[in-house]
């Protein structure tokens, strides 16, 4: 059984229908990407997997049991963490405490009577950003911001991480390194589900990938077969109509996507 | 039989009445997110406006009503929207909160001055008409309100369903940003829809006055029926608007038929919206949390332990110097002051650090000065025990708003307020009924302190123990939760925090703190009753802690002195009594958007002399055994990017709300603008 099992959810506003039937898994250990093109769902259904969003139709199972009716904090007590693609630093906190808060509130009541703080700093250098430990949340840069909440969300040792666009904000060098401590998490046997438009780091970091488009699940599977997917291609790159005959070979669209890099 | 009918068509009346102030309240509310305390507030201002047009004036009725409804109220809704209230949609409730309390207050005044108290009354309309029914009588004037309620909301359908005006008013409600980028206009929306909201509130208002009669208070209370009519509709839907408004029209019409009128129930009756909303309120289901951090907030620097030990000791000083020279009477004005200014210690913690509005921080105070008599132990066990119960009833106030947002919890306090008011203070085994209580002075480990000046500097001693006490836990843990659980709720929620009960400790513990204060003002005073408690008195006193600055315990002290000179400057101007409220609440709505308030600018002053001349006075000075000026931890190192830009800065954040004072950082780098690369096209790797 997966640790984390979205079942034929729906999510509707008003009219628009943003996730349409989807179901996909992310297993311990293993790093799962979510992908897809603007406005395909992706936030909604973390919002639906953390709780932030109650879904129209569908259940989400998290370790064995349904969490779908679970308030936003219990899921958080089960060992679930996540970051925000728009940020939600605490601005007015440093850095540090950004992180320390995390920690007293995943202690609970202990953490009230007796706050800890020497494996905060841990956790700073961790994500690579102890050197920003002492400076306000909302002066930081946005990429430091990032990490920020991905630390924050490792200081209630979460079983699943939830990572809305992590790499955004992050340089080239940079994105290498985190891509080395997502490996590392996952292979603390955590389960990473992440959001991510940095397709180099998605193919080489990811076990496993889902591929979203108007609320669908429209692929899943290792990178290599995801690379390979028509379907899939036809998504990002817009085929349909215009395209002469049938489908391009893939040997045509790699070229055109390189054309494009360029 | 044909008293119940007769009952039913007088409920259909003030239901109808109470639809049409609803309906311009969801309006208004809807399209900007700005929830208008002063609705009401609007309405009794425009009722006057009628009476001063048709009465004193003698304009024909028809003129009157056109003039009113059709000129001054849209222009006054206009101008708001335009000058007051744009762009407080996207800041924090709190703010949005306290400058329209502002609103509340400043007309309040306003109408005191222009027309001062006398009797006054506005004939309904077509008096002499009237048909009869089914052997009950029907007066035109409420048949007229019944019609023009079915006519407002058949043409708000029409508008908001029909119209291009409408359509853009519907989706302003759900995004401005968008309307704006398909060509809409979100000001021109916005500008619309609270001028024809302040109409309704107008309308609402001149039909009423007959039945209720012309005064400052009762009309501007027509808020909370309003606001309770349209909880059943969550603030959002009309026609669940017009069928709450009917149904507690009718339910209080049958209040007043069929409740008692003496007797501890008595004061059932003048609660019945209150009442209703409660009862709304629980069987409202759970609100989603709202993402998106919450912006523009600068907390004041928290000074070093030491320095608030030096300023606690001197503030005592001070006060023991003062005792020596002044004579009772105004002694008793600084033990007031004292008092003050721990009620607004309490607005410190839940308004400043926790970013929670209560619009009845008097009304704790006044529970806890209650208990403080009823119990009669003069001691400190007696006080803390009156404390510990104004908690508990703070945590009971807020208990069934626990699963809701920040704006129902403060207008929750509202309606308690007018509960205790007319329910339970004047109650016989309250204070009675205009009647007062006997409390003793206030006696620490058997030492009696009967002079006036020991007194005070006991209350003193209380006011810099509390403040202490309140640094402390901003420092702590507790502090640091408080202050995450206002930037970012959905942030806290993941992290596994539960908001709900923090939320019912938080202000079951800031009630407590009004509760201790009330007890130690009851022993100041010797006699005390429920004019001391009054809810009208909470929303002056909210206004001056955020003018005065609610995040720092300066702003409290500051406050609580200008508060108590309030009453004194009125006193000796009778004739500018209104005044004084007026310029306090328009005052708070211009500095209302800066929760830091003055008193982060006495801090910027400290700041530029000490850059100034703290060098050569420290040179000046041998060692001193205190830590040099530091700023707390949480600022300490963004000052200097702010010291490097100079001057005060507006938030660089489209639709922030707040100015950013000088030495604080700029929160640029979390700007949405700067996350436009948020969806960058993506590519498939070769």
């Amino acid at each position: 059984m997966s640790l984390l099992e979205v079942d034929d959810v729906v999510v509707q506003f008003g009219g628009v229908t943003a996730v349409d039937h989807a179901s996909f898994v992310a297993e311990a250990g293993r790093i799962t990407g979510l992908i897809g093109p603007n406005g395909a769902g992706k936030t909604t259904c973390f919002n639906v997997i953390s709780g932030l969003q109650r879904p129209t139709h569908g259940k989400v199972r998290f370790d064995g049991r349904a969490i779908t009716r679970l308030p936003v904090h219990r899921r958080s007590r089960r060992g679930m963490g996540r970051t925000f693609q728009r940020l939600e630093a605490f601005g007015s906190l440093t850095v540090r405490d950004n992180v320390r808060v995390a920690r007293d509130i995943h202690r609970g009541l202990a953490g009230l009577l007796r706050p800890a703080s020497a494996d905060v700093d841990g956790l700073l250098e961790r994500v690579g950003i102890a050197e920003y430990a002492g400076e306000r949340a909302d002066s930081i840069p946005t990429g430091v911001a990032r990490l920020l909440e991905l630390a924050r969300c490792l200081a209630a040792d979460p079983k699943l991480l939830l990572l809305d666009e992590p790499s955004s904000g992050l340089d080239e060098s940079e994105t290498d390194a985190f891509g080395e401590l997502l490996a590392a998490l996952a292979a603390e046997g955590r389960a990473i589900l992440m959001v991510e438009h940095d397709m180099d780091l998605v193919m080489s970091v990811c076990d496993d990938i889902h591929v979203l488009d108007f609320g669908r699940v429209i692929a899943s599977g290792p990178p290599a077969v995801i690379r390979a997917d028509a379907a899939v291609q036809k998504a990002y790159l817009g085929y349909s109509d215009e395209a002469p005959a049938g489908d391009p070979s893939p040997a045509d669209l790699t070229r055109e996507m390189e054309a494009i890099r360029a | 039989m044909s008293s119940i009918l007769s009952f039913t068509i007088l409920g259909l009346f003030t239901g109808a009445a109470y639809a049409i102030a609803a309906s311009g309240l969801v309006l208004t509310y809807t399209t900007t997110r700005v929830f208008n305390i002063a609705h009401g507030a609007f309405g009794m201002v425009m009722a006057f406006t009628f009476w001063d047009f048709s009465q004193r004036q003698g304009m024909p009725t028809w003129l009157a009503l056109v003039l009113v409804l059709g000129v001054v109220a849209p222009g006054a809704g206009w101008f708001v929207q335009r000058f007051v209230t744009r762009g407080l949609g996207e800041g924090p409730v709190s703010v949005s909160l306290v400058v329209t309390v502002g609103l509340f207050v400043g007309l309040i005044g306003l109408a005191q001055y222009i027309w001062p108290p006398a009797p006054r009354t506005v004939p309904p309309f077509l008096a002499e008409e009237g048909v009869n029914l089914g052997g009950t009588y029907v007066t035109a004037h409420q048949i007229i309100t019944i019609a023009l309620s079915a006519v407002v909301a058949f043409a708000l359908y029409a508008l908001l369903n029909r119209t291009r005006v409408g359509t853009a008013m519907r989706a302003s409600v759900d995004n401005p940003v968008l309307l704006q980028l398909f060509g809409g206009k979100p000001d021109l929306v916005a500008s619309l829809s609270w001028a024809i909201g302040i109409s309704l509130a107008a309308l609402a208002g001149i039909l009423l006055t007959p039945v209720i009669g012309l005064n400052y208070y009762d009309l501007t209370l027509l808020v909370i029926n309003a606001y309770a009519a349209a909880m059943l509709g969550r603030l959002k839907s009309l026609p669940l608007t017009f069928v709450g408004a009917m149904g507690l029209g009718i339910l209080q019409s049958f209040a007043v038929a069929y409740l008692p009128s003496e007797g501890n129930l008595a004061g059932l009756r003048a609660v019945v919206p209150a009442l209703f909303l409660f009862v709304v309120i629980v069987a409202m289901p759970q609100a989603q949390l709202r993402i998106g951090q919450v912006k523009g907030i600068v907390s004041a620097p928290l000074p070093t332990l030491t320095k608030s030990l030096g300023w606690g000791a001197g503030l005592l000083v001070a006060v023991a110097l003062l005792t020596v020279a002044m004579g009772d009477a105004d002694l008793l004005l600084v033990g007031t002051a004292a008092t003050y200014a721990m009620v607004m210690l309490s607005l410190v913690l839940l308004t400043g650090y926790g970013g929670h509005v209560s619009l009845a921080q008097f009304t704790f105070a006044g529970v806890g000065a209650l208990a403080y008599a009823k119990l009669d132990e003069p001691n400190l066990v007696g006080l803390f025990l009156a404390a510990g119960i104004a908690a508990v009833v703070g945590a009971l106030v807020a208990l069934p708003v626990l699963r809701l947002t920040g704006l129902y919890l403060a207008l929750s306090t509202l309606a308690f307020g007018v509960l205790m008011d007319k329910m339970v203070f004047q109650a016989d085994f309250a204070f009675g009924y205009n009647g007062t209580l006997r409390a003793q002075r206030l006696s620490v480990l058997g030492r009696e302190f009967s002079s006036t000046g020991g007194y005070v500097l006991v209350m003193t001693v209380f006011f810099v123990l509390m403040a202490l006490t309140l640094l402390l836990l901003r420092r702590g843990v507790i502090g640091r939760v408080l202050i995450a659980m206002r930037d970012s709720p959905a942030a806290c929620g993941t992290l596994g925090l539960d908001m709900r009960w923090f939320r019912v400790g938080l202000f079951g513990l800031s009630a407590g703190m009004a509760g201790l204060a009330g007890g130690l003002f009851a022993g100041l005073r010797g006699t005390i009753g429920a004019a001391d408690f009054q809810l009208f008195n909470s929303l002056p006193l909210l206004l001056l802690a955020v003018v005065c600055g609610v995040t720092s315990v300066t702003g409290a002290a500051m406050g609580g002195v200008g508060l108590m000179l309030l009453p004194v400057l009125q006193s000796s101007r009778p004739e500018l009594a209104g005044l004084v409220f007026a310029v306090l609440g328009f005052g708070a709505v211009a500095l209302g958007r800066d929760p830091n308030g003055l008193a982060n600018l006495v801090f910027g002053l400290g700041r530029r002399l000490d850059r100034r001349f703290g060098d050569r006075v420290r040179a000046a000075v041998p060692v001193l055994p205190l830590p040099g000026h530091r700023v707390e931890d949480d600022s300490a190192t963004a000052v200097p990017l702010a010291e490097t830009l100079g001057g005060p800065l507006s938030s660089p954040v489209p639709g922030s709300v707040l100015i950013v004072p000088e030495g604080e950082p700029v929160p640029g780098h979390l700007d949405p603008a700067h996350q436009s690369q948020e969806e960058v096209p993506a590519h498939v790797a070769p």
